[in-house]
């Protein structure tokens, strides 16, 4: 597990279309740790990923991954982007969706040989998804779906994942289960994972450390650690004001709680749940 | 009715079409992108019109011009390409210069009835020979590219980050659906282009939910749709374009119907 650095980021500047979302940051992440990504909308989480795939150049700066300069095809990094709205009409079974990955990059007909096969029913397995993959995709819910996405990440058998906001759109009871899978995975598997989130509170009991992003800046650090008025101010460049009750975490700005006002912005066209009152998140 | 040549030629021609327009359709309506089948058939026309004002094939004139367009698409970019309006204007100032094209190209009226509407009872054996060529063509190449196509088409964020290029299967296969909506033309003419390309292409989806028999089964209805099409057109005298377009729509209905009961049957099994 103490396999030296998984991550590396050196004085990284990233702009996208002329915005600057990352101003030199320098952080590194362990290798076998659980890291939980968190900031404000349009912070940068998902260009943070897509310059660890290689899909962006930094301006300035060098990202490393296992000491190797970021670049695309790493077999080493498993990505799971957020839901596509377009998959959920798919009449595909959600086998051949997950089996869609393996060697898609090789040029041929998509048929399967014995080795990919096994690896399709290896992902499935490892998300508890065999029975949900003869079904088509059309006929799961947001959850089932999420599952297959996270098979798709893990062919290849990655050393680093990547989630996009596994939890937009679940109601809690299933965004505790992704947790909950993820996590066994990361210990079973003994992998690096990434997962961005709008809230702290439902990965509260699994990460190791906390990454937070905002105003061009980043803070890596234990919950205790970046969790705090001071640190929160900074990146929000705002009066942030951090309450704990019961074991839960709000980041207050005034009389808001950012974090749930965030999650409500984003999900309030998916589900019109009564009370996604902070006492929810 | 094999003892005449023009049905041979039209059941060689559109076998050969109608395996092409299934294979590909499967590809258009899984990445959504029917709407540009439908314009680059359209964009077709005007090169089939200013071929024949120009005194060339109008076979020719329409491969060149879809597959230009196509291939434009592709570059533009997906997004781009996908908006309705964007390519509504498009295939409309298409369909216009069209227009003008016959307007100066005096013998236009069966010309243009054929080009609209298709002529296969028409069909000479060179022009079943180059619709062999191209077609052999566009499965090949469908075949070679057809796993990145897929894995791009399902989830291009992580397509894009394994090293697969989005923008380069996008021209690929853009390309192969214009030369795939030149052949349709031949037989059933630029506006009816839909009737193979799409209509057992989504029947096959909605019928099976594996890839590979997906693609198998959109062909061979595709191809149940054009013999049969040929067929009802021999002995009944209305044109063949018209029968293949009410074999399609009634496919994809009867495919709706038939997996509205398997659903229900699977829910009911999964209840008790």
């Amino acid at each position: 597990m103490t396999a030296g650095n998984a991550i590396r980021f050196d004085r990284v500047q990233l702009s996208l279309a002329g915005r600057s979302i990352l101003n030199r940051v320098s952080f590194t992440i362990r290798a076998g740790e659980f890291i939980g990504i968190l900031g404000p909308n349009g912070a940068g989480k998902t260009t943070l990923m897509r310059a660890v795939l290689g899909l962006l150049a930094p301006q300035h700066g060098k990202i490393e991954v296992f000491n190797q300069p970021a670049k695309r095809s790493q077999t080493a990094v498993g990505y799971m982007p957020q839901m596509r709205s377009t998959n959920a009409g798919l009449r595909l079974s959600g086998w051949d969706f997950v089996a869609g990955v393996v060697n898609g990059h090789r040029l041929g007909w998509p048929s399967h040989g014995p080795a990919a096969r096994a690896e399709v029913e290896r992902v499935l397995g490892l998300v508890g998804a065999q029975a949900l993959a003869r079904r088509p995709l059309s006929q799961l819910s947001g959850g089932e779906r999420q599952r297959l996405l996270l098979a798709q990440a893990l062919v290849g058998q990655p050393r680093i994942l990547l989630l996009d906001e596994p939890l937009i759109s679940l109601d809690p009871h299933h965004a505790s289960a992704v947790v909950e899978l993820v996590q066994g995975l990361q210990r079973q598997l003994a992998i690096t994972v990434l997962f961005s989130a709008h809230e702290l509170n439902p990965l509260l009991g699994a990460l190791d450390r906390v990454l937070y992003l905002g105003c061009g800046e980043a803070a890596l650090g234990t919950v205790e650690e970046v969790i705090t008025g001071p640190v929160l101010s900074r990146l929000y460049g705002a009066d942030i004001e951090v309450v704990r009750v019961n074991g839960r975490i709000f980041v207050m700005s005034g009389q808001h709680d950012l974090q749930g006002d965030a999650h409500r912005r984003e999900s309030e066209s998916r589900h019109a749940l009564a009370g996604t009152h902070p006492a929810h998140v | 009715m094999f003892e005449y040549d023009f049905m041979r030629n039209a059941f060689a021609a559109a076998s050969m079409v109608a395996l092409v327009a299934g294979g590909v359709g499967y590809f258009l309506v899984l990445r959504s992108q029917t709407f540009a089948g439908h314009a680059l058939a359209h964009i077709g026309f005007t090169g089939a019109t200013g071929a024949a004002l120009l005194g060339l094939s109008p076979l020719w004139g329409l491969v060149l011009m879809t597959l230009a367009g196509g291939v434009g698409m592709g570059l533009i970019g997906e997004r781009l390409a996908q908006r309705d309006v964007t390519i509504g204007l498009v295939l409309a100032l298409a369909l216009g210069f069209g227009l003008l094209f016959l307007h100066f190209y005096t013998s236009a009226a069966t010309q243009a009835n054929a080009l609209l509407f298709g002529n296969v009872l028409a069909v000479d054996v060179t022009t079943v020979w180059t619709l062999v060529g191209l077609g052999t063509l566009c499965l090949a190449a469908l075949a070679v590219i057809s796993r990145p196509l897929l894995f791009a088409s399902l989830q291009p964020e992580l397509a894009e980050a394994k090293g697969v290029s989005l923008r380069l299967y996008s021209v690929l296969f853009l390309a192969i659906v214009a030369l795939a909506t030149a052949e349709c033309a031949q037989i059933v003419g630029v506006l009816l282009v839909f009737t193979l390309m799409v209509g057992p292409a989504a029947a096959a989806q909605r019928l099976t939910t594996r890839v590979g028999r997906g693609i198998l089964l959109s062909a061979m209805l595709a191809l149940l749709a054009a013999w049969l099409g040929l067929i009802l057109a021999f002995y009944t005298d209305w044109p063949c374009s018209f029968w293949i377009a009410a074999l399609s729509a009634t496919i994809y209905s009867l495919s709706s119907l038939s997996s509205f009961r398997l659903w229900r049957r699977w829910s009911v099994m999964s209840e008790s």
